[in-house]
């Protein structure tokens, strides 16, 4: 920081900073040098805030932007329920993502050779194709299999069905977009197992802890610091490849707008209005994934970072005691 | 619950049984031949001290103890019970995972790196295997473990994180855990081998005071003073063997082995 802070100039007087620890010998002087110019910040700084101008100025002035298109359909009932289906999508294919993910890494982490080769298959393949193929296969699977019947295999079938009927468009995305995601939250979940150090299972199996418990209670827990950024990132990532099931009809935001514009064609004024949903709800998850990442940080530092409400907090409570106290530490390094 | 909550055990079972047997031990890691046949008697409330030079097979013979690693020839036993396996019809038969946790469960282990789980309190790691494994009431968990606790002389230190603990705290911490299991053996691979000297001797107290309370205990240091004072027993190893054992002082006074002398000269 190069601007010295308000209060610290006081500093001399010498009851001021006595919240120090340190012992308040006389060559104790708090340095104040001249703080290192930065000529190019200027510079650079000027550069964007032109660019900066003129994209605000063309986003104000250029009427084909239709803003009061984007007003009028920004909250209407079909985007909304479009916005709807996106974030269902979403969550339902992280949901089974996540799940066909832990079980898929740890079947590769398995000793047995079957459920490691089952796994690396499965991965090989569903990471192999894109997604979108997949997304068609699963809406055109009754291609494949017109009727799909449980029972014995190769025996009697207790119950069957119409595949056609069966397999919505709505269920032909959830599938096609879980089982793909399952493939890469397994590489995840597998990275944030092989993170925890080998002597934390140790320790549990020496304490008399099965292997299931072992991973539930001591390695997953651990991991989950490893794994939520990826997720996080992979969460983000599906709010917007959800848009690929607008191809199979499913009417999420993306095919929600599209419905729209193929009929009035204020094409993009609609997509505009798509594109600030995505950038609300993506922000949210931002949040989100936030928060879930301070609470599985709990151990691992000393401290945990302040939530943005206790940095304010800190900010304010600074801002009214004055003089600052010298002895704190530089953004964030306090705690309670 | 009785008032020393790590003195329970020591009753039972009949007083002649030693409480750990080892006979003909071998360990290979592929071709790597890391125990070449130990033999070893350890009697209930006995403290055995294990020294060598690193390599020498220390740990590997500990962790076969409780069955971290299998073993390729001769036979363990722990309180009468082979360990990993059952013996009829003429054949060994490998335990079942429930059956190998149940033996793990009565052996307490210290590590040399402390192995506390970060991401639960000081509570919480000493609670987890009496509530997970035992199936002890929480309650009931936390109160035996505050008593030991209080005994480690970490009770202060209940609600915080592992790290925020030096070293010598995590492994009194890591004792009080293993101690929560209420086991009839304590093992201790090198546990201040990790701490900074000036550490060393709270944690020596610690396990001082659980000897003179009775417990077994098997312990591969470094610590050739509480070998000397602690230790029933001294067995020195080398190339997985054991090259000679008997009294602590005797040992380390006279040793009868060239080897040994060699070996005593660099630590002493």
């Amino acid at each position: 920081m190069t601007a010295p802070r308000a209060g610290e100039t006081q500093g001399q007087t010498g009851g001021s900073s006595a919240q120090t620890t340190a012992p308040s010998t006389g060559h104790a002087e708090e340095i104040k040098a001249v703080p290192v110019r930065h000529p190019g910040r200027w510079v650079a700084a000027v550069v964007v805030l032109v660019v900066f101008a003129m994209l605000v100025h063309s986003l104000a002035t250029n009427s084909r932007f239709e803003w009061d298109i984007v007003g009028q359909y920004f909250l209407s009932s079909r985007v909304l329920k479009g916005l709807w289906y996106t974030i269902l999508l979403t969550v339902v294919s992280m949901a089974i993502g996540i799940v066909l993910g832990v079980i898929l890494a740890v079947m590769r982490l398995s000793q047995n050779p079957l459920l490691s080769g089952a796994s690396w298959i499965y991965i090989w393949f569903f990471r192999g194709t894109p997604v979108l193929v997949q997304l068609l296969v699963w809406f055109n699977l009754a291609f494949l299999y017109p009727h799909v019947s449980i029972g014995v295999p190769f025996g009697p079938s207790f119950a069957s069905a119409n595949a056609n009927a069966l397999i919505t468009p709505f269920l032909a995305a959830i599938l096609g977009l879980g089982l793909n995601e399952g493939a890469y939250m397994a590489e995840i979940v597998r990275a944030g197992i092989l993170s925890v150090e080998f002597g934390q299972s140790e320790a549990a199996q020496a304490l008399g802890m099965t292997r299931g418990v072992t991973l539930r209670r001591i390695v997953l827990p651990q991991a989950m610091r490893v794994i939520i950024p990826p997720t996080g990132n992979e969460t983000i990532s599906m709010l917007k490849t959800s848009s690929l099931a607008s191809v199979i009809t499913v009417t999420e935001l993306l095919y929600a707008v599209q419905l729209i514009y193929s009929v009035n064609f204020k094409t993009i004024p609609l997509l505009i209005t798509a594109s600030i949903w995505y950038l609300i709800v993506t922000s949210l998850l931002t949040i989100g994934q936030y928060y879930i990442e301070r609470h599985f940080a709990r151990g691992s530092a000393r401290e945990l970072p302040l939530t943005p409400r206790q940095r304010i907090w800190r900010y304010l409570s600074t801002f009214h005691s004055t003089p600052p106290a010298p002895a704190v530490p530089p953004a964030g390094g306090g705690g309670r | 619950m009785s008032a020393e909550p790590w003195s329970a055990q020591e009753s039972i079972g009949e007083g002649g049984t030693p409480m750990v047997v080892a006979e003909g031990v071998h360990k290979r890691f592929g071709r790597l031949e890391v125990l070449r046949g130990i033999d070893l008697q350890v009697a209930r409330r006995e403290v055995v001290c294990i020294i060598g030079p690193s390599g020498s097979g220390k740990s590997t013979f500990l962790r076969c103890i409780n069955h971290l690693e299998k073993i390729n020839a001769g036979r363990l036993w722990v309180d009468g019970d082979l360990v990993g396996y059952r013996e009829y019809g003429g054949r060994l038969h490998e335990l079942r995972e429930k059956e190998v946790c149940a033996e793990r469960a009565q052996i307490g282990m210290v590590f040399q790196n402390f192995n506390l789980f970060p991401h639960m309190t000081v509570v919480e790691n000493v609670i987890e295997a009496p509530v997970r494994v035992k199936k002890l009431h929480k309650d009931e968990a936390v109160a035996l473990a505050k008593q030991l606790l209080d005994r480690t002389g970490m009770a202060e230190k209940a609600n915080v994180y592992p790290k925020q603990l030096s070293g010598g705290q995590q492994q009194r911490v890591a004792i009080a855990r293993a101690l929560a299991m209420q086991p009839k053996l304590m093992l201790f691979d090198e546990p201040t081998s990790a701490l900074d000297p000036e550490l060393v001797g709270e944690v020596l107290g610690v396990m001082r005071d659980l000897a003179e309370s009775g417990m077994t205990m098997i312990v591969v240091t470094h610590e050739m003073g509480f070998a000397r004072e602690v230790g029933d027993s001294l067995m020195f190893m080398d190339d997985g063997l054991v090259v000679e054992s008997g009294a602590p002082r005797e040992v380390l006074a006279n040793p009868s082995h060239d080897r040994t002398r060699a070996f005593l000269s660099k630590v002493l």
